[in-house]
């Protein structure tokens, strides 16, 4: 039956500011099916929502920010990583986690990923990818495929796009994983690995822009984008990432890709400074 | 050293050293910061002192990533502080101006030198005044101080992270290379813990708790990161819960709070120092190190009969607008020297508003003012 | 299934279908929901909501097993699946 109940107790609704529903995405985007699964992701790891912290950057995945229900930051554009940086640095305790997008966290903000990921602090980053800007209307961006059309590529991308697995992996990101927001379940449980492991955990997640990207690619209807994933998606768990490239007709590799154990900033920190101080005593 | 870290004693240090033991004195414990000339003392002083007092000192890639981090610690609940030179201070604009949205405390220094762009990496100016007042996009209101001396510079940082707590705004401090370089005697003392100003901390339950509900004083109480409030804050313009609310009733709200919570209390914010100002009939209007040479000329002036007096401004911005009128009443003609080719000037004379002449001074950058040029400008005006 | 005999606390124990609750307010007709339904217990209605989307509805409520996957996929939180059995 359809109706307008809402119902109590919902884990859902207890992290999501309800008072600001419904929510600027589009019809079809994918970010809310992500921030779903990170919602459940934050139930199924049993983290305690008061001892986190949300960063966003600008874009429609930096508003994400806005609609969870934890302390929550809206920062400038590409600056969400190092705002998240001081805030881990100034409250260990603080989990903190990253939500914003190819454009914000790839162009713009490229530099502090790569740093960001070099110091394996530890964070958890989820980079919504839906290949264009889409919140200023449908730009490229670093992720857009060769070929592809936009409202700054009228004639087709004539630029290669980043391997994002690949750049955030040999940055030194100790957690590397790419789903699409189809594939719900594995998500979830992704993001709950990657919010329970120590150091700079990054999740990429695909996500269909009917208004936009997919608009101009031929795939006008989220469905068109989620059919897509269906056909072309395989998961891979543990492959190189070098292997996972996106092209404009390849298979679209997903799974987890690293999960390895390197200490942390804070490790470090605590071993050269403590070595330091012993050398002093001595 | 006492047991808060502080070093209390008397020591002949250099003004970028001074601002690094201030900041420890008012209770900072974090800097992020990248080495630029001639600030990369203060970035050096922090990385030795802060992890022996409990403190974090990172080097970040850029000094875009260093004034973000800065924010973000402050919003951990931390006293944080960077330091830069035009360049860097150039890159820290947008994120300065996300500072002053958020109404986070925290404290830029500015070690200025010759600009524009590269310009003379290891010489003094003052040419980045008016940018420190207009530097970021949009209409705000911002707090800066001037040192003219390394004992200075070191309370000058303590006032700043003081008045950064108080009123919830990103403060600078707009040193210069001489000031940062020379070495001189510093006396750090011990502080009482109640002359550090921290933050007005919420006393409501966090259901109840609305990040931009101001005070009286249109000051909020703020909220930090990790302790169960569950807020939401923003660089967009918003309302007192911190959701985005994109209208102009909203902007006009928070513009105008953002801009008067510093315009309405600048009595308690604005400092100078007057020497000789009763009965002068012209004024120098001066600060940083081109003050100090100005009181030497104002003094060589008093010396050759000429009532000439100086103010010397410690507060930049907010412009000490008030005393500027009144004492345009009184005196014939302002003298400013800057090592510039004229900003501070311009406020002088808009206050003066034509009730008294103004004459520049200026200086390029590179070098300070010999004192007979501004004794000449000082005779000048009398005429 | 076909039982040879129907369980005496058939009618206190047998699971009943969860009902599906869709929030008219928040759904925008992306028709994720009706799509990948396992079951094809939802299907697009003709109602529209006030701001003019097209609205998902329950087409036959008996055939879902409540395996949320509705609930998880709605971009906007809009769907949430209530279980209906008395143990809970």
């Amino acid at each position: 039956m359809t109706s307008t109940v809402k119902v109590e107790g919902n884990t859902i609704e207890s992290l999501l500011r309800v008072d600001m529903m419904p929510h600027i995405w589009c019809a079809g985007c994918g970010i809310g099916p992500a921030v779903g699964c990170f919602i459940r992701a934050v139930g199924r790891a049993g983290l305690d929502p008061d001892k986190m912290a949300l960063v966003s950057g600008i874009g429609c995945a930096g508003r994400v920010a806005g609609y969870v229900r934890l302390d929550s930051f809206h920062t400038t554009h590409g600056r969400a990583l190092p705002f998240a940086t001081g805030l881990k640095l100034g409250n260990p305790e603080l989990n903190l986690v990253v939500f914003s997008g190819d454009g914000d966290l790839m162009a713009i903000g490229g530099n502090h990923l790569i740093h960001s990921a070099r110091r394996n602090i530890d964070m958890t980053v989820i980079c919504i990818n839906n290949f264009n800007y889409g919140m200023t209307g449908g730009q490229l961006g670093p992720t857009t495929p060769l070929e592809a059309r936009s409202t700054t590529s009228p004639y087709g991308n004539f630029e290669y796009p980043f391997n994002v697995p690949y750049l955030v992996a040999a940055s030194g990101a100790t957690y590397v994983a790419r789903w699409t927001v189809l594939h719900t379940r594995q998500l979830e449980r992704s993001i709950a690995e990657a919010l329970t492991k120590p150091g700079f955990s990054f999740i990429e997640v695909l996500s269909p822009c009917p208004e936009l990207y997919g608009r101009m690619n031929k795939q006008s209807k989220g469905l068109d984008t989620m059919h897509m994933y269906q056909e072309r998606s395989i998961v891979k768990d543990g492959a190189d990432p070098k292997d996972v490239a996106i092209t404009s007709d390849g298979p679209i590799v997903v799974g987890k890709f690293v999960d390895i154990e390197r200490p942390t900033f804070w490790d470090l920190c605590k071993l050269v400074l403590d070595r330091a101080c012993e050398k002093k005593k001595q | 050293m006492s047991e808060d870290g502080v070093l209390c004693g008397t020591f002949f240090m250099n003004g970028d050293v001074a601002c690094a033991e201030g900041a420890i004195s008012a209770g900072c414990r974090f800097f992020a910061g990248y080495p630029i000339t001639p600030a990369t003392e203060v970035a050096e002083r922090m990385s030795e002192r802060l992890p022996r007092v409990g403190g974090v000192y990172v080097q970040m890639e850029d000094e875009i990533a260093s004034m973000n981090a800065v924010l973000g610690a402050s919003w951990a609940g931390m006293k944080a502080m960077t330091a830069t030179s035009g360049p860097g201070f150039s890159l820290m604009m947008e994120n300065l101006g996300l500072g002053v949205m958020l109404e986070t405390p925290c404290v830029l220094v500015n070690i200025q030198r010759a600009g524009p762009s590269t310009g003379l990496p290891t010489l003094v100016a003052q040419g980045d005044m008016m940018q420190a007042r207009w530097g970021s996009h949009g209409s705000y209101e911002i707090i800066a101080l001037v040192p003219s001396s390394p004992q200075e510079i070191f309370d000058l940082t303590i006032m700043a992270f003081n008045l950064s707590e108080r009123y919830r705004v990103p403060v600078l401090v707009m040193s210069d290379e001489a000031v940062g370089h020379m070495s001189e005697k510093v006396v750090i003392p011990r502080i009482a813990p109640k002359k550090l100003v921290n933050r007005r901390r919420p006393d409501v339950a966090p259901e109840r708790y609305l990040p931009y509900g101001p005070d009286r004083d249109l000051v909020p109480p703020m909220a930090i990161a990790g302790e169960g409030y569950r807020f939401h804050v923003t660089g967009l313009t918003h309302d007192e819960r911190g959701y985005p609310v994109i209208t102009d009733e909203a902007q006009d709200h928070l513009v105008r709070r953002l801009v008067d919570k510093i315009r309405l209390n600048r009595n308690n914010i604005v400092k100078y120092e007057e020497i000789a100002v009763e009965d002068a009939e012209v004024i120098v209007c001066a600060y940083g190190i081109t003050a100090r040479i100005a009181n030497f000329a104002v003094q060589q002036a008093r010396d050759e009969g000429i009532r000439a007096g100086l103010l010397r401004l410690i507060t930049v911005w907010p412009f000490a607008e008030d005393r500027i009128r009144e004492l345009a009443q009184q005196v014939k003609a302002f003298v400013v020297p800057e090592i510039n080719y004229g900003q501070i000037v311009l406020e002088v004379e808009r206050c003066a508003a034509g009730k008294a002449s103004t004459l520049l001074v200026p200086h390029m950058g590179g070098g300070v003012h010999p004192p007979q040029t501004i004794l000449k400008a000082i005779k000048e005006a009398v005429q | 299934m076909k039982l040879w005999r129907t369980p005496f606390d058939q009618a206190e124990k047998a699971a009943r279908p969860p009902r599906v609750l869709i929030d008219k307010e928040r759904c925008k007709g992306c028709g994720y929901c009706v799509e990948f339904c396992p079951r094809g217990a939802l299907e697009m209605s003709e109602e529209l909501n006030s701001k003019g989307y097209t609205l998902a509805t329950v087409a036959d409520e008996s055939k879902c097993l409540g395996c949320d996957l509705c609930d998880v996929l709605c971009p906007e939180f809009a769907i949430h699946v209530v279980s209906n059995d008395n143990e809970s």
